[in-house]
């Protein structure tokens, strides 16, 4: 009995780690690029995809390819953002209408994304195998590249937070959260940090995608439910928090490990419940304002 | 922006009956093909029309029409046995009514883009619902769905296109029309001058979700089989959304315009090179949204006028 729980619950931090990581580039994008960026999930299936063929051509150990996949999410979220949804809120009346233009745009982005990656590796399901050996926590046994998944994703979340409140160019990127107006009246380079914020975004999605490989199969449309995932997370932990997008993340990895185990097909209708009731009751995230 | 009875708009209004005289004598001297591709764009144009009726004026963008598409698909599939085909339309219209009535009153004093994403969860959560349903009650993955002929579709689907047309410009006329306006330029301001903002915009939800339903009722019977994944595909939503944004929603045609285009497109590419045509749906997506913000009717009507600004999908 105790494993079983024990089972369940370790299963779902498992999942909730790479949840967390996910949501926390989402988080920025929204909390500081205000882009609803509803193609995130495609490019975490762009850094899954990628390292599935870097292991396929080279042989390449999946951490060592995230020297190459992160830097590569970075410059695409960032080269998107400087042009595409740099001119959008140029044009854009209000922040509002922003908002509503980016997250449409950012639909298209989606389709642009998938069918491209449907071009290029085409829709069968792929997987590698990395670290498949068991290890033994309490009684219950993982596989260890799903452990080795949940401390990168943990220590990518704790680095960035660092960066955040440490850093010159983190305090840049709280201050254009808070007000971009403002930011930009005091030195804010603000649509330096605008795409800044938008590439970590991407790059977090992409290193997601990478370690989700590690244990996962995957397919090019596999984004978009991460994406449903990851907002609602992000909805749940709070705007803009980083704190509240582990919370939150870990939150959802545990209730989903829970209602798998009772009834695995309704999972995602346990988050969407959670997501309503959420709305009504606190519609901030628990660490929102 | 209103439209009293000028020499104008008795132009579009003749336009818009020559235009239905013309579809409704197509099958009398159109090919089949023609009829079927036909039936397919006014399919589009419905689900855009009745898209924009709600998502135009309040700037909240709704992606919802899978879900309700989806209900009316059902609605065929599993009452087409037994009950006559305008009978099995009403209830899927109603159906779509009573849930687009339920989740509109949930859900449409939220914000901004969390009601976009509430809407869009909708149509995933419908689809995992019923396939758990049908997996576990029916052990059957999908349906089929009562054949009916082209000629009959055509028409019964020209006809839902027709009162969804007149539904929609009476209730931009009325006192309706004239809140829903008012709340998608300043709600607080709205709800200061006595509009019942909610109510207002959740019987508009219902009546866009009631046409969307109804749709979905028809077209099952052209697609014979269907399973959750075909019948509550995001695609639909997406769709409507193009459309409206591609075509310009200011104008009365400009929503059609956008079906009308991207039925042509999808006919052409869909079968031999799906990749593709999804592909391009993206990019002009993109590109329209950046660059054409009041659509192709906007821009011929910027060209005619030297500027004139209209509605946005997005406040």
């Amino acid at each position: 009995m105790i494993v079983a729980i024990l089972d369940v619950v370790v299963a779902g931090l498992l999942l909730g780690g790479i949840y967390a990581l996910i949501s926390v580039g989402l988080s920025l994008q929204y909390g500081v690029a205000r882009v609803f960026n509803v193609a995130h999930g495609e490019f975490m299936m762009l850094g899954a995809l990628s390292t599935w063929s870097l292991n396929q051509a080279f042989g390449m150990n999946p951490i060592i390819a995230m020297a190459i996949c992160g830097p590569v999410a970075f410059a695409i979220g960032y080269v998107l953002h400087r042009t595409l949804f740099k001119r959008l809120r140029r044009v854009s009346p209000s922040i509002g209408a922003f908002e509503g233009s980016s997250m449409l745009a950012s639909f298209g982005l989606l389709f642009i994304i998938q069918n491209v990656a449907n071009l290029i590796w085409g829709t069968q399901t792929k997987a590698y195998t990395f670290m498949a050996y068991p290890v033994s926590i309490f009684g219950a046994l993982f596989a260890a590249n799903r452990l080795v998944t949940l401390a990168f994703a943990v220590a990518f979340g704790i680095v960035f937070y660092l960066f955040l409140v440490r850093t010159r160019l983190g305090k840049a990127i709280r201050a254009a959260a808070q007000d971009p107006s403002t930011a930009a009246l005091m030195g804010v380079n603000i649509n330096q940090v605008l795409a800044l914020c938008f590439g970590f975004g991407a790059l977090m999605a992409g290193l997601g995608g990478l370690l989700v490989s590690m244990s996962y199969p995957m397919q090019t449309t596999m984004g978009l439910e991460y994406t449903i995932i990851t907002i609602i997370v992000v909805a749940l932990g709070g705007m803009g928090s980083i704190p509240g997008s582990f919370i939150g993340g870990f939150l959802l990895g545990l209730i989903g490990s829970i209602v798998t185990k009772i009834e695995p097909g309704l999972s995602l209708a346990a988050y969407y419940v959670l997501f309503m009731l959420l709305l009504w009751i606190k519609p901030t995230g628990i660490m929102g304002k | 922006m209103k439209a009293r009875i000028t020499r104008k708009s008795l132009y579009s209004w003749g336009s818009a009956v020559l235009l239905v005289l013309l579809l409704a004598l197509l099958p009398l001297y159109g090919a089949v093909y023609t009829m079927i591709l036909v039936t397919s764009i006014i399919m589009y144009a419905a689900l855009t029309v009745s898209w924009v009726v709600f998502s135009g004026p309040t700037g909240q963008v709704s992606l919802a029409p899978a879900a309700f598409m989806g209900i009316g698909i059902y609605t065929a599939a599993s009452l087409g046995k037994f009950l006559p085909l305008p009978l099995v339309i009403l209830v899927a219209a109603a159906g779509s009514l009573c849930l687009a009535l339920l989740v509109g009153a949930l859900t449409l004093r939220l914000k901004g883009l969390y009601f976009s994403i509430f809407t869009f969860g909708l149509v995933l959560l419908l689809r995992q619902l019923v396939l758990w349903y049908e997996v576990r009650f029916t052990h059957t993955r999908g349906r089929f769905v009562v054949v009916i002929d082209n000629t009959t579709i055509f028409y019964v689907m020209l006809a839902i296109f027709v009162v969804l047309l007149i539904t929609a410009y009476l209730l931009r006329q009325s006192k309706y029309g004239a809140a829903l306006e008012a709340i998608g330029e300043d709600e607080e301001a709205a709800a200061h001058s006595g509009v019942n903002v909610t109510a207002v915009k959740t019987i508009t939800f219902g009546v866009s979700a009631l046409f969307m339903g109804a749709t979905g009722a028809i077209m099952a019977t052209k697609w014979t089989y269907i399973d959750p994944y075909i019948a509550f595909d995001p695609f639909f939503s997406f769709m409507p959304v193009l459309m409206a944004v591609f075509g310009g929603m200011a104008t009365f045609f400009g929503p059609i315009l956008g079906a009308a285009v991207f039925g042509l497109l999808e006919e052409l590419l869909l079968t031999q090179f799906p990749f593709y045509y999804m592909l391009m749906f993206g990019i002009i997506l993109v590109v329209a949204i950046t660059y054409l913000p009041n659509g192709l009717t906007g821009l011929v009507m910027k060209w005619r006028k030297g500027g004139r600004t209209a509605n946005h999908a997005n406040s």
